[in-house]
């Protein structure tokens, strides 16, 4: 019942959004199209910059994976994250993530490119991705920008907010799809 | 931090190939060149659906979502920040903060959220020290609720996906339990103190 409830409202979210936006739009009489077409040229350099990220993380995990340096490592590593349900596949992308969000993006891609999308690894992957944080680059901008040196516990509880949106990801997806 | 890793992926992926040469060094010069058309493929890709999605986003800023999220969020929030008065612009600036990552406008979500963390310094102008609120703010922020992961949706479709938001409903969920689990941790830690 849950899960058919999220699902449906995967199926929903875009569209909804879409009608929301128009009618939100048109009782504000705003210049909808003109937004749109100001606001779609700034994607368009978002793509063209993400390139060199995307380029950087698929050469060094290709060097990885072809070199069987990958599967010897995970190999070490993958039975004990198996264990509790965490395919060896996806570590690289955890490691990545907190750390750099474009470097990240680059693994997820590339498993994209290796699984396929629509794989369990795939679907991990996005989920992994859409719910974690960059939490390193957060927390060191927003500090940095007054002056903030002893941080307290907030690295601790970013990081630890971390590990339980990677796993509830991972076994969010082992339980619906 | 991310020079000396990704260096090191390098190093450690080719002198793993050196000391293993039944597999033939070849197969590292065809990843590199295989890797490449592969990221040129995905960003050319992408540029559709991300600058669909930057024109949607730029919409729903004018029309006023975020601030829709901040006044829906606002009860809410102001219970978690006891330390903050409900009526400070520490208080609004971070709602539209938080309301800017809901959406998944990160762009729009930094400079924000930059901008309550001074609004949270006047509160407490002296020391180096993170204020409570900080520490609250940041965990709210680092675990951020997802309603639309825009990117994420648009490398999926980028790359041959069926069903590229099938994701979505996952993401709200893991993201939803996150943000409690470390609004907990945070107040956890914070008791532990004193």
């Amino acid at each position: 019942m849950l899960v058919q409830a999220v699902a449906f409202l995967s199926r929903l979210a875009i569209p909804l959004l879409l009608l929301l936006l128009m009618a939100a739009g048109v009782r504000k009489r705003l210049r909808l199209y003109e937004l749109f077409v100001e606001g779609a040229k700034e994607g368009f350099d978002t793509a063209v910059q993400i390139l060199p990220y995307l380029l950087a993380m698929f050469v060094a995990l290709g060097i990885l994976r072809e070199s069987g340096a990958f599967d010897a490592v995970l190999g070490l590593v993958g039975p004990l994250t198996e264990a509790i349900g965490v395919p060896r596949e996806v570590l690289p992308l955890a490691l990545l993530r907190p750390l750099s969000g474009s470097g990240a993006l680059g693994a997820m891609s590339e498993l994209f490119a290796s699984h396929g999308p629509d794989s369990q690894i795939g679907l991990m992957a996005s989920v992994i991705q859409g719910s974690t944080e960059t939490t390193f680059y957060v927390l060191t901008v927003y500090f940095g920008s007054v002056g903030v040196k002893k941080v307290r516990h907030a690295l601790a509880v970013g990081v630890w907010a971390d590990v339980f949106a990677f796993l509830l990801a991972v076994y969010a997806v082992q339980l619906m799809f | 931090m991310l020079n000396a890793i990704w260096a090191g992926m390098i190093i450690v992926g080719i002198c793993f190939a050196m000391v293993h040469p039944e597999r033939g060094m070849e197969h590292i010069t065809h990843a590199v060149f295989r890797a490449s058309e592969q990221a040129v493929a995905v960003a050319l890709g992408l540029i559709g659906l991300l600058a669909f999605w930057s024109g949607i986003m730029r919409v729903a800023e004018e029309a006023g979502f975020t601030r829709l999220i901040a006044r829906l969020l606002a009860p809410l929030v102001r219970r978690l920040f006891p330390s903050v008065p409900p009526d400070h612009p520490a208080m609004g600036s971070m709602l539209m903060a938080l309301s800017a990552n809901m959406l998944g406008l990160g762009n729009a979500a930094t400079p924000l959220g930059l901008r309550a963390m001074r609004d949270l310094r006047d509160l407490d102008p002296h020391g180096d020290e993170a204020t409570d609120a900080m520490c609250t703010f940041l965990a709210l922020s680092t675990a951020g609720v997802t309603i639309i992961p825009s990117t994420v949706i648009a490398l999926r479709a980028a790359q041959g996906s069926s069903d590229p938001t099938a994701i979505v409903g996952p993401t709200l969920v893991a993201t939803m339990l996150s943000t409690v689990i470390a609004v907990v941790l945070d107040r956890l830690y914070r008791g532990g103190r004193r």
